[in-house]
């Protein structure tokens, strides 16, 4: 189930990304994403990533990745200096999420937010009924074991898209096994968002 | 179990090696100085390992740090003793001498074969001592380049090296960027922190304030030994970490107690007495006063290290180490920023060590991995050897 989620959100970021662009991803990972752009779409990848064994993962598939958090990561970058910027199940271990959108915006032309939904229904249901802390497909972890310091629903961040003047051009809505359609912040694990400068 | 051991590292080893000279800037031709002075003719020691393929793409250029020499791997003829970067360079090593060339020259102004102050000065037939021309790093890469001009080699698959070495890979891409595929720097920095430098004139003054010393005239007589070890002591304690020092000698006494006297009484003092020792009988003082401030005046820092306006296709891996407190990561992560800003193709990884600078020499594992992965992306491109998923 768990690879499902994998597989269809990369997916959905692979079939965003136009062949030839350059692209900025922020929580690359092992490059599981990348990877497959560089080799089949020709992309300029650059990759962030802390994790000392995933940095060597990158760098045995041939990809340029520098091992740094991602709030430090973006001062550096001229204003476009990417077509996309992807922060694909990353946005939510960051503290100061309204900085790096805003910087990922500056540096990208687009920005690809994947993140997991809170109000996902089985959330609410966990919540309400059991008096619990959700663990869902889309957020695994135990309350005291997780990497997540944002929690956060789709309409949450439509209205943080909202109050900044931020453009969403498209969105993307991950059930368990198949794209969601209706009532996304009830029946949607994940959302992908793709997002560009109102200015 | 040890012979294994022996065997598998000599079959490990590019086996024997002979140190080479190119002497270049005939009269006529002298070379000039970053200073402005003119020298020649100025002769570079040099080895190679592996075998140049015919289109000449496969050349990298090892540089070395600030007592090493041209000697980089392999042994020579009838020694024992390997190359400064043993573990790194030979037959499936990170340097991978069945895939590679590899070059490697002492610098100029060093003690290790090349032209420096303790060479004969064949206008007096004594040596140069305090007339050798002022260095900079630049004029070891423009030195180096003669030699790379004289391989036939046009343009270089890649240049690497540490400490000063990762300075003279810097200068490469400043000076010569068209030249260069791909470079390596690890453990070292865009320009001499006023630290870097303190510790350096410290150096310097210890071996000045030797009377051995004699203003730089001390080859009739022998070295300033004192001066020179106490030196290298200083340099010594800064390759090292606080952790690693308390691993290796802690408190240990060399003798079972006290001895309520100025003799080395703990291990530490013993290791650095010996160090000191060891390096008089090895590196000349003058090359090490000389070296020393070239270091000091290197500075590719705001913007000089790609001249604005110029786009580069260099690639870049960048290498430093957690416990380096000599040269520390947010140095390496200055270069990282610098090329940022250039849009430079750049890999940065700070790897996790305990050995302080001189983790460059001992973390072996890591830095073959990704070198090895790095160098093979260059030189070979994208090769598509497993499924990852889409």
């Amino acid at each position: 189930m768990e690879s499902n989620r994998i597989n269809l959100d990369h997916r959905i970021i692979y079939s965003i990304i136009e062949s030839d662009s350059r692209v900025l991803d922020l929580g690359c990972g092992e490059g599981e994403l990348l990877y497959p752009l560089v080799r089949d779409k020709r992309i300029r990848a650059q990759g962030i990533e802390l994790n000392d064994k995933a940095i060597q993962e990158c760098v045995k598939k041939g990809l340029s990745v520098f091992q740094d958090d991602i709030e430090n990561s973006l001062r550096e970058y001229p204003d476009n200096s990417f077509d996309y910027v992807i922060l694909n199940q990353s946005m939510q271990e960051v503290k100061k999420v309204d900085c790096v959108i805003q910087e990922a915006l500056r540096i990208g032309n687009k920005v690809v937010v994947g993140f997991p939904n809170f109000a996902y229904i089985k959330s609410r249901l966990m919540l309400f009924f059991k008096g619990k802390s959700p663990i869902t497909g889309s957020l695994p972890y135990l309350w005291f074991d997780t990497p997540n310091v944002r929690f956060l629903s789709i309409t949450d961040f439509k209205n943080f898209c909202a109050s900044k003047n931020i453009q969403i051009v498209e969105t993307h809505y991950i059930g368990k096994k198949a794209i969601v359609r209706h009532f996304p912040n009830l029946f949607a694990l994940n959302a992908i968002f793709v997002l560009t400068n109102n200015s | 179990m040890d012979k294994t051991k022996s065997d598998k590292k000599k079959s490990n080893s590019i086996g024997v090696v002979e140190t080479q000279y190119y002497t270049f800037a005939e009269p006529g031709r002298e070379h000039k100085f970053e200073s402005g002075d003119n020298l020649g003719p100025i002769t570079l020691a040099y080895e190679t390992y592996g075998k140049l393929n015919k289109d000449k793409s496969n050349a990298i250029l090892a540089l070395h740090a600030l007592s090493g020499d041209a000697h980089a791997a392999g042994v020579h003829k009838g020694q024992d003793d390997p190359g400064w970067w043993d573990n790194m360079i030979g037959p499936g090593k990170a340097f991978d001498t069945n895939r590679y060339f590899i070059i490697c020259s002492n610098v100029i102004g060093g003690c290790k074969g090349s032209t420096g102050p303790s060479s004969i000065n064949p206008a007096t037939g004594k040596p140069y001592a305090l007339d050798f021309p002022f260095i900079t790093v630049a004029d070891m890469v423009h030195a180096q380049r003669h030699l790379i001009d004289f391989l036939g080699i046009g343009k270089l698959l890649c240049v690497a090296g540490a400490s000063m070495g990762g300075m003279q890979v810097l200068q490469w891409v400043a000076s010569y960027p068209e030249r260069v595929r791909s470079a390596i720097p690890i453990a070292t920095a865009l320009k001499h922190s006023p630290q870097q430098i303190a510790f350096n004139e410290v150096v310097r003054q210890s071996i000045m304030a030797d009377p051995a010393w004699r203003e730089g005239n001390y080859y009739e007589y022998g070295q300033p030994e004192k001066g020179l070890s106490v030196a290298r002591m200083i340099g010594h304690i800064t390759f090292m970490s606080d952790q690693s020092m308390e691993e290796k000698f802690s408190r240990r006494l060399k003798n079972d107690k006290f001895s309520f006297g100025f003799d080395a009484d703990f291990e530490v003092e013993g290791y650095l007495r010996y160090r000191g020792a060891n390096f008089v009988k090895r590196f000349d003082a003058n090359s090490y006063l000389y070296i020393t401030k070239a270091i000091d005046y290197f500075d590719l820092s705001g913007g000089k290290l790609i001249p604005h306006g110029k786009n580069i296709d260099t690639r870049f891996l960048i290498i430093s180490f957690k416990s380096d407190w000599l040269y520390p990561s947010h140095q390496s992560q200055e270069i990282v920023r610098a090329l940022k800003r250039r849009h430079v193709d750049a890999t940065y990884c700070e790897l996790t060590s305990s050995y302080g600078h001189d983790a460059f020499l001992i973390e072996v594992d890591e830095q073959t991995t990704l070198i090895k992965h790095f160098l093979d992306k260059t030189f070979n491109g994208y090769l598509v050897t497993g499924n990852y998923g889409i």
